[in-house]
């Protein structure tokens, strides 16, 4: 276990290196820059006149669909690695099994190209 | 205190703050990046487990795309919040029901929780020379080939039920057809007309 944990030494290392960097930037903006608010200052800048919305839209939910397309590919790599790391000693069902999946999600990636899903316009 | 004891104690604080700043924010998306840093911390709390595949997992899948697709999800929705706030008052007695039932059920099954004999020596990661993704493989798409394939499956149906659902093609639009547009014959491209004065076409 302690071995396991020193492996990771250089991540934690990493880790609290990124997070000081982080922290000493925002709090540097806090302690250097000059602040000098103003109600017209902080207020939105939209050439002369009030904002008239909210910042917030809707979106396309095109980018919904592009997002779901990209965690399922997402999660079928995550199966094949666990596959490829043992596939040494895999036996013959092993393999078959993972090209059947493969081949499953194909037909599922052929009727996405076919629906013209990938396609933005 | 151990440095696993420490880091340990490091990343269920994270997770914890990271869950309950979640709920309380009051901008959505900030509620989103504190669910990431929960996340993440968790991910830090399995590799302490010794399972680092599933905390390297937790990363690939739900830092990576599950966050991210939640992020779209509360962008794409265009909902004005402080009125949902004032809507949430009126189920609170419900919520709070909810909630205390869960309690008590982890109440109750803390309260009978008994250990098996020897169960310290199963608690540990299983130490040997095999790693755990290696492990995994070997189990996974042979042992358990029934449970893979049927995972292939839900994921074929999310795929043709995330396009039937949301794929809407534009009528009107000129679309790229990449082989039409590589045959085509420039010879045919242009038409000439030789249109005499004063009679038109």
């Amino acid at each position: 276990m302690e071995e396991m944990l020193r492996e990771y030494l250089p991540i934690i290392v990493f880790l609290g290196l990124a997070i000081a960097i982080g922290l000493i930037l925002v709090l540097a903006a806090v302690v250097v820059a000059v602040r000098n608010p103003d109600p017209e200052k902080v207020s939105a800048y939209e050439c002369g006149f009030n904002a008239f919305d909210d910042a917030r839209m809707k979106f396309d939910v095109r980018f919904y669909l592009v997002s779901i397309l990209f965690i399922i590919f997402d999660l079928e790599v995550a199966f094949l690695f666990p596959w490829a790391v043992a596939f040494k000693d895999l036996s013959m069902v092993g393999f078959w099994s993972m090209m059947v999946f493969l081949a499953v999600l194909t037909i599922g990636f052929a009727y996405e190209w076919k629906k013209g899903a990938l396609e933005w316009e | 205190m151990s440095v696993a004891a420490i880091a340990f104690y490091c990343f269920a604080l994270t997770t914890v703050a990271g869950g309950l700043f979640t709920v309380v924010s009051r901008n959505p998306v900030h509620s989103v990046l504190w669910l990431i840093l929960s996340f993440l911390s968790s991910a830090g709390l399995f590799v302490l487990l010794g399972a680092e595949f599933i905390a390297m997992l937790l990363m690939i899948v739900y830092v990576g795309a599950v966050a991210v697709l939640f992020l779209f999800v509360v962008m794409m929705l265009d909902i004005d919040f402080a009125e949902l706030k004032a809507e949430m008052a009126k189920y609170m007695p419900l919520a709070l029901l909810i909630g205390v039932i869960i309690l008590l059920q982890l109440a109750m099954a803390y309260g009978s929780w008994a250990y098996s004999d020897g169960f310290e020596t199963r608690l540990a990661a299983p130490q040997g020379d095999m790693q755990n993704t290696a492990a995994l493989g070997l189990l996974v798409y042979d042992k358990y080939i029934m449970l893979f394939q049927l995972a292939g499956l839900i994921l074929l149906v999310a795929m043709i039920g995330a396009i039937v659902l949301t794929l809407r093609h534009r009528q009107n639009i000129k679309r790229q057809d990449v082989l039409a547009q590589l045959y085509r014959d420039p010879a045919k491209a242009m038409e000439l007309k030789d249109i005499k004065p004063g009679q038109g076409l």
